[in-house]
């Protein structure tokens, strides 16, 4: 018996295999002519001095970043960032990671864990000024901060620009199937559009998907209105019908697959996606969309404020920005490592927008009034879980009816059975 | 009614092993998709090795998963031999107070460890990280080791630790020779159950890591923003394999083990 299991998993898994590589022989064979020359990226820095000076000193920092934001050298030719500071500095970095804004918001809060550096979104950003629990940054240790473009400085969440600095941005778009809809055709009101019901996706959280019904409407997307929220909240449950699902990046696969045609996500994820698979494009509506940005903090309570500010300095140097930038597919903010991008990249139309546009189209999120925070959530769950008239509702219980009449005839034949044998 | 039994023991294998191979066929994919196969390479598992932030976090959970679960059936087998030689009722009490935290949920667990080492961490420049992790997993694992130890006790001969001493050993030596042998079973299987229970640990870890080290199931959820990599899928089936050939080592051992018996059997 084990032997047969055996043979049948070995089988089963060889002929996947073989399907895979046959499929693939074509290009495997016009991969290996890219794959001889590898760029090696070098990092110099401008003050090699300024770098050096805790060099001895066994300090070491702690970094609590986004998962997958970092560009690790695990692509060959590309720089291990963390490792390059190391190098420069002899200051060691604890680097950990997080999943959402307010994950971190939790672990600063819960007290405990003391954190260097935190990269925080837009309006966690403004939330967590509001809370004093970011300190200011002194910006004559952060020489290179003369590199960050001059649209991302004095953010809307950080007025003063005292606590932060960019690390990366992005907006907020459209993916689409090229080979079935019109670049034309898409504004934001396709994601409501009947003719698509079914191969439509939204965002999984509310704020975003707020956001979008909130420019439809042409309200602010900041906006705290208790009438505005819940009309949009209307607009978003209007859409219920022909959304597929409420996904977050469950969109890379599903989109992929072609199992949906239209998402809206974030621009440097599009890209990645759109790497791999030709149909797809990516369009900014015309009529305005969320720019994001996640920026490099210091928490209140840290113990190395000086060398945390080293480790903005060198995230800011035009080398490492490059390979931050290169590495995550988000749009860096930094000049220099602009200047050294493709001129493909420059010119998509996707990652980096005309200031103009930047400028009049686009809101930065900020934080909302607890009060408006709490409303937006209840009005998102309350959409989520009302009841539609969808065909699959008695799918489940019907199942499980089934199932429980099943498992009653077998314990009566059981029964039976055993009563026969008794004589 | 054979035919039939046969087809459901393949569906119920299936059932339990198509993850795991369709996690293995898609670490061997060339894209990061994990619905659409377009070729095949081993990209993921060279990158694997070179992404230094899951190499520390599979060496923090392995280094915590080893210490945690060495300390926590030392600590076990210590209070299991205590609860065994008490009186009927506190032994009763005593063993349904160990069995909560099985019971319990772990987030329970987690929140309860983070506030009380918050409380401390105030007070005594604890820091959140690997020493409040590995404080935590022996804290879950104990439990585990008692009630796997304890029914190996109960299965002893309680005079037999009484004969030892009589015919000359110390106590100490009484239990090395002569208790230890009999409920090493129980230890062993205490040790290796709280082992997994510490390698997958996601809950509690979660609230209990800190700023100096996370272990692998944290860094894994951490990427759900941008897209869990396939470097995992490759970490993973290297995982499984690993277990799988331990698995047929042990087996294989124990097959040796058995056939002296039989062929002995034989020739009589």
């Amino acid at each position: 018996m084990l032997k047969k299991i055996a043979a049948m998993f070995l089988s089963s898994f060889l002929l996947t295999a073989a399907l895979c590589s046959c499929s693939n022989v074509q290009e495997q064979e016009n991969d290996a002519d890219d794959t001889e020359e590898v760029e090696y990226q070098t990092l110099s820095v401008e003050d090699e001095d300024y770098y050096t000076r805790f060099k001895n000193n066994g300090i070491s920092i702690n970094v609590y970043n986004w998962g997958e934001y970092i560009a690790d050298g695990s692509e060959e030719g590309t720089l291990d960032v963390n490792a390059e500071f190391t190098k420069l500095t002899g200051i060691k970095v604890n680097y950990t990671t997080y999943a959402t804004n307010e994950e971190l918001y939790a672990k600063l809060k819960g007290g405990g864990a003391s954190y260097d550096i935190i990269i925080p979104s837009d309006y966690m950003i403004s939330r967590m000024i509001k809370e004093n629990m970011l300190t200011k940054l002194d910006f004559n240790n952060i020489p290179n901060f003369k590199y960050i473009k001059q649209t991302f400085v004095n953010p809307l969440y950080d007025p003063q620009n005292e606590y932060s600095v960019p690390y990366t941005w992005g907006t907020v778009g459209i993916i689409y199937d090229k080979t079935l809809i019109d670049e034309r055709d898409i504004d934001w009101d396709i994601l409501w559009n009947e003719d698509y019901a079914d191969r439509i996706l939204m965002f999984d959280n509310p704020r975003d998907a707020f956001a979008i019904a909130e420019i439809l409407l042409g309200y602010s997307i900041n906006t705290e209105n208790s009438d505005e929220l819940k009309k949009a909240a209307e607009k978003l449950k209007e859409q219920k019908k022909v959304v597929q699902a409420y996904v977050m990046d469950e969109i890379f696969d599903k989109m992929g697959a072609g199992e949906a045609l239209i998402a809206p996500y974030y621009a440097g994820d599009a890209i990645t996606l759109m790497d791999e698979y030709e149909d797809l494009g990516f369009v900014i509506p015309k009529s305005g969309t969320n720019l994001f940005i996640d920026a490099m903090c210091i928490p209140a309570g840290s113990k190395q404020k000086e060398a945390a500010e080293m480790y903005i300095n060198f995230m800011c140097e035009p080398d490492i920005a490059y390979a931050t930038t290169s590495y995550i597919g988000y749009s860096t903010p930094n000049t220099a490592a602009y200047d050294m991008l493709d001129d493909e990249i420059k010119n998509d139309g996707i990652s980096y927008l005309d200031d103009e546009y930047l400028s009049k189209n686009t809101t930065v999120f900020y934080n909302l009034s607890d009060e408006a925070n709490i409303e937006m959530q209840n009005l998102w769950t309350e959409m989520k879980s009302a009841q539609d008239e969808t065909k699959n509702k008695w799918i489940v219980p019907a199942f499980m009816i089934i199932c429980v009449a099943v498992s009653i005839g077998i314990l009566i034949r059981r029964y039976i059975k055993n009563k026969k044998d008794i004589f | 009614m054979k035919k039939f039994s046969k087809i459901y023991l393949a569906l119920v294998l299936m059932f339990l092993y198509m993850p795991i191979f369709v996690l293995i066929v898609f670490s061997f994919n060339t894209t990061k998709s994990r619905s659409v196969m377009s070729g095949f390479t081993l990209d993921w598992y060279v990158k694997l090795f070179r992404n230094e932030l899951i190499m520390t976090s599979l060496r923090n959970t392995v280094i915590i998963a080893i210490i945690a679960s060495i300390s926590a059936t030392i600590l076990g087998t210590a209070a299991a031999i205590g609860i065994s030689k008490m009186r009927k009722f506190p032994k009763a009490v005593v063993m349904n107070i160990t069995n909560i935290p099985i019971i319990n949920p772990e987030i329970v667990t987690g929140v309860s460890l983070m506030l009380l080492f918050v409380f401390f961490a105030a007070r005594m420049n604890l820091e959140f990280g690997f020493t409040t992790l590995l404080i935590a997993h022996i804290t879950f694992n104990v439990p585990y080791v008692i009630l796997n130890v304890m029914p190996k006790l109960k299965q002893m001969n309680p005079f037999l630790y009484e004969a030892a001493q009589d015919l000359g050993c110390g106590p100490v030596q009484a239990f090395f020779k002569v208790v230890l042998p009999e409920i090493t079973p129980g230890v062993l299987s205490g040790f290796l159950m709280s082992f997994t229970f510490s390698l997958d640990d996601f809950v509690v870890s979660y609230f209990t890591s800190g700023s100096t080290s996370q272990t692998l199931p944290i860094t894994i959820y951490s990427m759900t923003r941008r897209k869990v990599s396939p470097e995992i899928n490759a970490l993973s089936t290297l995982i499984f394999i690993i277990v799988v050939i331990i698995l047929v080592i042990k087996n294989i051992i124990e097959h040796r083990n058995d056939k002296p018996v039989t062929k002995a059997k034989e020739e009589i």
